[in-house]
């Protein structure tokens, strides 16, 4: 195994050019793992951990660009306010020390169906910007997870920035595991309300060959939310619209049964989160309650 | 009743309290009863501590062993000319290669192959080891033996096992319990029958039956086995080796090897952990085939993947029982059919089944019973030693069953158990009279007792703290859905190995003065696999010795037998042992000073005298002459066996006879909060009160009850190493998901510890390690299932069974 040190992201898009079997490597939360056990032995390692670009961040009018290499913790402690989704989700990644290594681009490469950030990024609206020596491009999340642990990206392509959308309004995310950390997701669920767009956004995760939007759900209640005129009077969420929004997330899920679980757990369990995460959002963006968000 | 004294300690992120203050006479520091610190606690905090992975030997080649991938095949041939040629291997080894006729080892029963012969029994047998220059290399080699299998149906459960046309696992089995099983494919069987339970269930005002199931749990010790074997000029071998028996490790190894037990030494290398997956051999034998074929040192480390299949589990089981009451509340009788699952090879089973039958009542007192316990042989991974073996899912049943009664009579669960509760006198199961405190009700009135923690904890000006909460930090509700449930449990388990076993152990201690002072040295063979034996051995040896130094020898087999770290039984029966040749160098020199000083003092040849701090006093406190006169130049030595009394066989037909040695009993109150929609579970507290009958060393008696009841909890909740039923190949060998408690998980665990000395042993002391680990378990349940409502008869407890999901 040869291991490959850019000191640049020129350099690195040079050796992944030269080297289109190269891994890309830079927390090596999956991909250490994957080698330890012996799952994979990669002609190529391409160290990521030299290109400083990658662990940079900026907030912009609309959005932030955020480094494929920026650590869970990071975005844990500065991002709260802008990406609060996702800073929910980087606190359940794994435990305190991979969080100080791991970051977002780690679970887009990997694109496994258990990656804690896919549903934050799903639900807030995300771009994956990649960049070959052909040249970059942005890649919007939706059309990003294309199978079970692939993803758009092409042979000599990588990882650089992820575009997300600046939270206009409360965002949530929710996972299941059976252990009160440190856990791999049974299946997890992220919402996000975009009161700009009027609009509702869902993802789920680890519980579809892919991570997934519920668009059923999402048209339906943004349907609901409209014709009741509840984005401006404000009004409490009839439990019928609840109830049959849950319905809908359950329905978006196309589960396996596996050693973390019972597929028909999982559907319930999204069912759960969809409805819980909708009340939580909401009385937020009702802005009646004293704080609906959790605290840790 | 003597007055007890309580101490409390709590975890889970609280600082330890102080633990129970206890009075002793001795004018000496650091001796029992006090809480003398580890001596390789900084060590092992800061990261520093040698454990046998962290071996090295100049020159040394790594071993690495091929594992069978399937469960139950017939080997048809084994390729190992790849493997040869791979440049940096030094030697490939299969049965072919074995250099006696001794091909199997075994604890009890010698039926484990070293390396297979023909047949695999189950998913990650060894069938070949390398040896090679680079530990990635000697993986690749392994990885290049092609062995070629004819997959034969694999036997999964008591009905597969013991079909009429079933595959034998053994075939031509001519073990001692071959001649009193049912079947080739039990392992062994004990009925215990005491009076008449049919007759009895005539007088029940209420009869429930049940059926309970234990899932497979590991003992997930962190240090991985692993060992250095180095060949020896004289043809021997030398092995470092974590074990938790270096003697039965040198019985089982050496007509292997051919050797004579004299030419295999051994030295006890830094042991991460045991709970008795350290009992049975795993890379011993391979590591030392391979330094004598080569001529080098080997070493050999499992990674947590291999640790998976490299060591006996926790049986799972099946219990069926039927519990009859009056009315008023009293047990008429108990009957139940407890099968283990003991996989492919006998390993520990054999007593666990002795334990299982004989504790299979739990601490009540019952007059008619009528119990079986089998183990059986199946192609799932071997079973066999975990922490409170056999009585942990015993109890698990049992107070299921307890709740259950009670709930069917309106009664309290825990008032009834009190009405039921053993105390000393009572009789076992086994006839065996109960001949030291049992203070069962005792101790469930204390949990009992013990203030509750506040409800809704996560309620705070800033909104939900979903550390508190079910879920934690995977944010999953922020009070929605959540129900608390109270639980209680209590437990009885066996104290040293029982059943007519020899169980002793051996001491040398010698004593001398160095640089001006007298030393004492204590010389034994015991594991120390985290227990502290090492920090109570020497503060045994101040006590008796009245010295301030004490020099703890590296273990090895140049000493007698210590007996296993097992059974909650080191600090007994080594502890025993160290005491026992204390006092004979005390007498020896005591009869010096006599020698020396006889005539200085009346008292020399009239009082009792003692060694306190440096000097012979006696029993009125009188200093007669300082050691370091007495000794001089001279050293004391003294090596000695020391046994606990005798025990009997259980009959092999009704079960009764004397075969335990001392009983230890321990008392949970769980508090748990339950996340009923998503099927969630946050245990908040685990209350624990045990008898110790006396704390050596306080601070490390309620770690080993936290640690115990932490591990009780695992298997409650979430620890299960899943076995496909089609194929019984292992399903998560790897620590993403086989789960263990992490301190988010870690409920406060206050502790009650109370002192009512057993006369029978030394100092009065009761084993600790393993009680706890009992009642924790259905504590926990018993709590889930208030706090739902469910009938729960399964452990561990997952999500989908809390939520009608599985």
């Amino acid at each position: 195994m040869d291991f490959l040190r850019p000191a640049s992201w020129e350099e690195a898009l040079a050796a992944k050019a030269e080297h289109p079997t190269a891994v890309p490597i830079a927390g090596g939360t999956d991909v250490m793992v994957e080698i330890n056990f012996d799952h994979r032995r990669p002609e190529y390692l391409l160290d990521l951990n030299r290109v400083g670009d990658l662990y940079e961040w900026e907030v912009g009018e609309d959005s932030v660009r955020l480094g494929a290499s920026v650590p869970y913790t990071t975005i844990m402690e500065r991002l709260r306010a802008e990406l609060p989704g996702l800073a929910l989700a980087s606190h359940t990644v794994a435990s305190p020390q991979i969080r100080n290594r791991g970051g977002v681009g780690g679970n887009l490469g990997t694109a496994s169906p258990a990656g804690d950030a896919h549903p934050a990024l799903l639900a807030a609206g995300a771009e994956v910007e990649v960049e070959s020596v052909r040249g970059s491009r942005r890649i919007p999340i939706d059309a990003f997870y294309t199978g079970v642990k692939r993803n758009a990206l092409a042979a000599d392509e990588l990882i650089k920035w992820v575009h997300i959308d600046r939270a206009d309004g409360p965002q949530q995310f929710s996972k299941v595991g059976t252990r009160n950390a440190m856990v791999i997701a049974v299946c997890a669920f992220g919402l996000a309300l975009h009161p700009s767009t009027r609009t509702v956004r869902t993802g789920i995760g680890s519980a579809a060959p892919t991570p997934v939007r519920a668009k059923a759900a999402e048209e339906f209640l943004n349907a609901a939310l409209e014709e009741g005129g509840f984005w401006d009077n404000g009004k409490i969420i009839t439990p019928s619209v609840a109830k049959r929004f849950a319905e809908l997330c359950s329905g978006a899920c196309n589960p396996i049964d596996d050693v973390r679980g019972t597929a028909s757990y999982r559907r319930h369990a999204v069912g759960v989160m969809a409805r819980r995460t909708l009340t939580w959002t909401w009385e937020s963006y009702r802005g009646t309650a004293a704080r609906s968000e959790g605290v840790a | 009743m003597p007055s007890p004294t309580p101490g409390f300690a709590r975890a889970g992120g609280a600082p330890i309290g102080t633990p129970s203050k206890i009075t002793q006479g001795s004018q000496t520091r650091g001796g029992i009863g006090e809480s003398t610190l580890r001596p390789d606690g900084t060590l092992k905090v800061t990261g520093e501590f040698a454990y046998s992975s962290d071996m090295w030997h100049e020159d040394m080649l790594w071993g690495q062993i091929l594992r069978s991938t399937v469960a139950h095949a017939e080997i048809v041939s084994i390729d190992t000319s790849e493997a040869l040629k791979t440049p940096g291997v030094y030697a490939v080894m299969t049965y072919d290669d074995l250099p006696t006729d001794v091909k199997n080892y075994g604890l009890e029963i010698q039926d484990t192959p070293v390396l297979a012969h023909g047949k695999v029994r189950h998913h990650g047998e060894p069938v070949a080891i390398v040896a090679a220059d680079h530990p990635e290399t000697a993986r690749r080699a392994a990885a290049r033996i092609r062995v070629e299998y004819r997959e034969l149906p694999v036997i999964t459960d008591e009905a597969s096992a013991t079909a009429p046309d079933a595959i034998l696992v053994h075939d031509n089995r001519t073990d001692h319990h071959i001649g009193h099983v049912p079947h080739p494919n039990i392992v062994h069987r004990q009925p215990i029958i005491r009076g008449d339970a049919a007759e009895a269930a005539k007088r029940a005002d209420v009869i429930v039956r049940g059926e309970y199931h234990f899932g497979m749990q590991d003992q997930a010790f962190l240090g991985p086995e692993s060992g250095l074997a180095v060949p020896e000029e004289d043809g021997g071998v030398h092995l470092y080796i974590a074990t938790q028996w270096l003697h039965s490790d040198l019985r089982q190894i050496a007509p292997v090897l051919g050797l004579p037990e004299e030419k295999v030494r051994m030295t006890l290398a830094g042991v991460g952990g045991a709970f008795g997956g350290r009992e049975d051999l795993s890379m011993q034998i391979h590591a030392c085939l391979l330094a004598l074929r080569t001529g080098k040192p080997v070493k050999i480390v499992y990674n947590r993947f291999e640790s998976f299949f490299g060591h006996v589990h926790r049986h799972p089981a099946r219990l069926f029982y039927e519990h009859g009451a009056t009315r008023e509340g009293k047990l008429t009788h108990v009957k139940c059919r407890i099968v283990l699952d003991g996989g492919a090879y006998a390993s520990a089973s054999p007593a666990v089944v002795g334990n299982a039958s004989s504790l299979g009542v739990g601490p009540y007192n019952v007059d008619d019973v009528e119990i079986e316990a089998i183990a059986l042989y199946t192609n799932n991974p071997p079973c066999g030693a975990m922490r409170g073996f056999g009585a942990v899912q015993a109890c698990f049943a049992y107070e299921a069953q307890m709740d259950k009664v009670a709930k069917e009579l309106g009664l309290d669960p825990v008032e009834f158990r009190q009405l039921n509760a053993m105390e000393q006198g009572t009789l076992m199961p086994t006839g065996q009279p109960v001949d030291s405190p049992a203070p069962v009700a005792e101790l469930l009135r204390r949990v009992k007792a013990m203030p509750m923690p506040p409800e809704r904890q996560w309620e705070s000006s800033e909104g939900a703290d979903v550390r508190q909460l079910p879920g934690g930090l995977s944010n999953t509700t922020h009070g929605e859905g959540v129900v608390r449930g109270v639980g209680y449990a209590v437990g009885i388990k066996n104290v040293g190995f029982s059943e007519g076993f020899d169980d002793y152990s051996t001491a040398k201690v010698r004593m001398e003065v160095v640089g001006g002072e007298p030393v004492a040295t204590v010389h034994t063979a015991m594991a120390e696999v985290g227990q502290g034996g090492v920090t109570v051995h020497a503060q045994i040896a101040r006590t008796e010795l009245g010295v301030a130094q004490v020099t703890i020898h590296p273990a090895n087999t140049e000493v007698g037998s210590a007996g296993s770290t097992s059974a909650s039984r080191q600090t007994y029966v080594t502890g025993g042992a160290v005491k026992n040749s204390c006092e004979l160098v005390r007498e020896k020199v005591l009869d010096i000073g006599r020698r020396k000083f006889g005539t200085y003092h009346p008292a020399w040849a009239t009082a009792e005298l003692l060694l306190e701090g440096g000097k012979v006093v006696t029993d009125g406190g009188e200093v007669l002459a300082d050691l370091v006169d007495v000794l001089e130049d001279e050293a004391v030595e003294v090596e000695a066996e020391w046994r606990h009394r005798p025990t009997v066989p259980f009959d092999l037909r009704t079960g009764q006879g004397d075969g335990h040695v001392q009983y230890s009993f321990a008392a949970h109150r769980a508090v748990v909060e339950v996340d009923t929609e998503l099927g969630l579970v946050k245990v908040i507290e685990l209350a624990c009160a045990q008898d110790v009958g006396k704390a050596l060393n306080p601070l490390s008696v309620v770690g080993q009850i936290q640690g115990g009841t932490l591990q009780g909890m695992g298997i409650a909740v979430m620890e299960e190493i899943m076995v496909d039923p089609k194929t019984a190949k292992v399903r998560n060998p790897s620590f993403t998901d086989y789960l263990l408690p992490t301190i988010l998980d870690t409920p406060i665990i206050p502790v009650d510890v109370l002192e009512l000395a057993d006369d029978h042993a030394p100092y009065g002391l009761r084993g600790v390690g393993e009680a706890p680990t009992l009642s924790s378990t259905p504590a926990v349940l018993a709590a889930i299932r208030n706090a739902t409502g469910l009938e729960l008869n399964r452990t561990p407890v997952r999500p989908e069974h809390l939520t009608g999901q599985a």
